[in-house]
């Protein structure tokens, strides 16, 4: 799950990390008393959007005068804002940041995530503040700093002190980065992130740090543990068929093509993707039902399928473990005659009670393709589609 | 011949008493696993399945001489659980709860470093020697005694695998599935060393999937240290970048963990890559018969 800049800052605050001066506003009526709060001026107006690459695309703007914040709030409210990160149709704006601006005298980029090859919290950091991580370590990789947290002894201050001096800042900018980036591994820890990047980390002219721009991305499976966390969640910002699967207990993600799949299992989803793709198609999604593929949910699965206009047909490939492909034959059907199903679907069931279930799929009347193996069940759903574009 | 488990392999279940630990340890005797007891903080004393329960791991341990385990608990109490396993002593700990916070592995595999205990996942369908003793949810049925090890990151994927070699009348040795999260227990490079150390398995299947560098290590290994043949499949070259594909573990981030770039590296170190998972068993029997 993601959080807002706003809702980063908030938690930066709350551990010490210090923030610009902010007020947060959902209407542009409040923005003359948020900018009056922040003092005459100039301003940054900023759009909370859960992708990066705002202010290229318009979404972060500086301003001179009250009625030029009170402008630009209108202009970003109720708009979508579309980045390099938001896909063609952008995100909403629901919410924006109005700032202080920072006098900036150099941007660092200062970055906390688990590293899985290392298994440990890791720092990493970079005096080319402002460029994304992953550009940097694609065209300078010798730039970027990294320290590695052991879980037993937690961060220790030479490691801060490698990190500040790497930087070249000076010893008492070091002193005051080893208490930043203390605060940022206990929000880490605390919050079970999963990537906490401050970017850039701005050093002042007046040599103080400041966290200028704040990304926490939390740990999906840790949110149980954190009910006020969950509360931030924003779903404007996820697209509603992916939030729509998640409220099923399914997993599923949107593609381009036109064949929607349905499978159980994420790896043989992926493969599943990936071989109608190699017999000469294009998968339109990425849909996991899970072990118990039951009658309710694989109903909601096609109904997921279908809600997407590109998809032409569909594939469903179910290896029956400990779940009998006989009871899930009896869900399909009964899911294709509850949803009205007006694509071709192709099924192919392996593994335990195979041959009963595609003996029930081919005596329900219903316009089910059976296949038995892998590579006949892509075939025959990537000819359906074709006909059907045809 | 096998790996981490035989017949002789005395398993106990913690989570015994609850509807996931009941369901499969029922599937596991029905299939001739030696399960020995199982625990449940609370019911120590009792019998359930015809098999004693205990309250601690320790005690099914001193009782019973249990050597592997099997944890169905619920993800909020699996750190806990794996912990108390290798705090008792138990060498082979499968862990199939999915969905274990990140931090929480973190700290897991920090702590079991340096014990005698080989964790199995978590997220994952657990380990089978075929015949002989089945720890997890994997379907019994499918699977025969072989020559062929089988290693996956996925569950129904590897379930594919194993249905392929018993088609192709070579069978598995043992099957590991090492699961889906990002931080686990033995990865590829392990399980290679074990099939390749057992003289009962003649080559190995090798399922992999986007995210992280685990195949780029095993690419590495089988280069200098495999002796038999390896097949690889990867699964994720259509998953978009960014996008957790299921798995906590199935993600390409910064351009790194492509199954193209995967499948370059293992092809580099000398493995049958196979582009379809169709293919899996039908390249194992080629390489097995040349």
């Amino acid at each position: 799950m993601n959080l807002h800049e706003y809702q980063a800052k908030a938690l930066f605050e709350r551990y010490g990390i210090p923030t610009p001066r902010g007020q947060v506003i959902v209407s542009a009526t409040e923005s003359a008393r948020a900018a009056a709060l922040l003092g005459s001026g100039p301003w940054v107006v900023k759009a909370q959007v859960h992708a990066g690459g705002r202010g290229k695309a318009g979404g972060v703007v500086l301003v001179e005068s009250p009625e030029r914040v009170t402008a630009e709030a209108s202009r970003l409210l109720g708009s979508r804002l579309r980045t390099r990160q938001s896909g063609l149709d952008g995100l909403p704006v629901e919410a924006l940041l109005i700032e202080q601006p920072t006098p900036i005298a150099r941007e660092l980029y200062l970055g906390v995530l688990v590293d899985r090859e290392a298994r440990q919290v890791t720092f990493m950091a970079s005096a080319a503040g402002g460029m994304d991580i992953e550009e940097v370590a694609a065209v300078s990789p010798e730039r970027i700093l990294i320290t590695r947290v052991h879980p037993a002894v937690g961060l220790q201050p030479f490691q801060c002190r490698r990190i500040g001096f790497g930087l070249g800042l000076d010893a008492k900018q070091v002193k005051a980065l080893q208490g930043l980036m203390e605060g940022l591994y206990r929000l880490f820890l605390d919050c079970d992130a999963s990537l906490v990047e401050v970017n850039p980390l701005a050093l002042t002219q007046g040599g103080e740090l400041m966290a200028v721009d704040a990304k926490i991305n939390l740990d999906d499976n840790a949110l149980y543990r954190h009910p006020d966390l969950m509360a931030l969640r924003d779903a404007s910002q996820e697209d509603p068929r992916e939030a729509e699967a998640r409220a099923h207990d399914l997993s599923y993600i949107s593609l381009d093509g036109n064949i929607g799949c349905m499978v159980n299992g994420a790896g043989l989803a992926m493969a599943t993707m990936d071989l109608v793709q190699l017999h000469g198609g294009a998968p339109a999604n990425f849909l996991d039902v899970g072990g118990g593929a039951t009658a309710e949910r694989v109903a909601e699965a096609f109904k997921l399928i279908l809600s997407d206009p590109k998809v032409s047909a569909v594939l469903v490939n179910i290896f029956g473990g400990i779940v009998r492909c006989d009871l899930i034959a009896e869900g399909i059907i009964q899911a294709v005659r509850q949803v009205h199903v007006g694509v071709p679907v192709v099924v192919r069931l392996e593994g335990t009670n195979a041959a009963q279930g595609l003996a029930m799929l081919a005596a329900s009347g219903l316009a089910l393709v059976a296949a038995s193996t892998l590579s006949e069940a892509a075939d025959k759903v990537v000819a359906a589609a074709g006909q059907r574009q045809a | 011949m096998s790996v981490l488990v035989d017949k002789s392999t005395r398993v106990i279940c913690q989570g015994f008493t609850g509807k996931q630990g009941t369901f499969h340890s029922e599937q596991a005797i029905a299939y001739g696993t030696n399960l020995v007891g199982g625990v449940t903080p609370g019911k120590g004393g009792t019998r359930h399945l015809d098999r004693p329960v205990f309250d601690t791991v320790h005690d099914a341990v001193v009782a019973t001489g249990a050597n592997a385990t099997m944890i169905y608990v619920p993800a909020a109490f699996a750190a806990d659980a794996i912990l108390e396993a290798a705090d008792a002593g138990v060498r082979v700990i499968v862990c199939i709860t999915e969905g274990i916070p990140v931090l929480d592995m973190l700290r897991v595999k920090a702590a079991l470093a340096g014990t005698a205990s080989l964790l199995i996942g978590p997220n994952c369908p657990g380990v089978i020697t075929p015949g002989e003793c089945k720890i997890g949810i994997m379907p019994g049925s499918i699977h025969s005694p072989g020559t062929v090890g089988i290693v996956s990151r996925s569950g129904t994927l590897t379930y594919e695998a194993v249905f392929q070699t018993t088609l192709a009348g070579l069978g598995q040795s043992t099957c590991i599935g090492i699961g889906g999260d990002p931080i686990q227990g033995l990865d590829f490079v392990a399980c290679l060393a074990l099939f390749e150390q057992d003289p009962g398995t003649k080559g190995i299947i090798m399922v992999g999937e986007i995210g992280g560098t685990a195949e780029e290590d095993a690419a590495e290994y089988i280069r200098g240290h495999m002796t038999k043949p390896v097949v690889a499949y990867i699964a994720g070259v259509t998953a978009p970048a960014g996008k957790r594909m299921g798995h906590a573990g199935a993600i390409i981030t910064g351009g790194k963990g492509t199954a193209t770039g995967k499948f370059a590296a293992l092809e580099r170190a000398g493995v049958s890559i196979v582009r379809s998972p169709a293919q899996m068993g039908a390249r194992m029997a080629q390489l097995l018969a040349g």
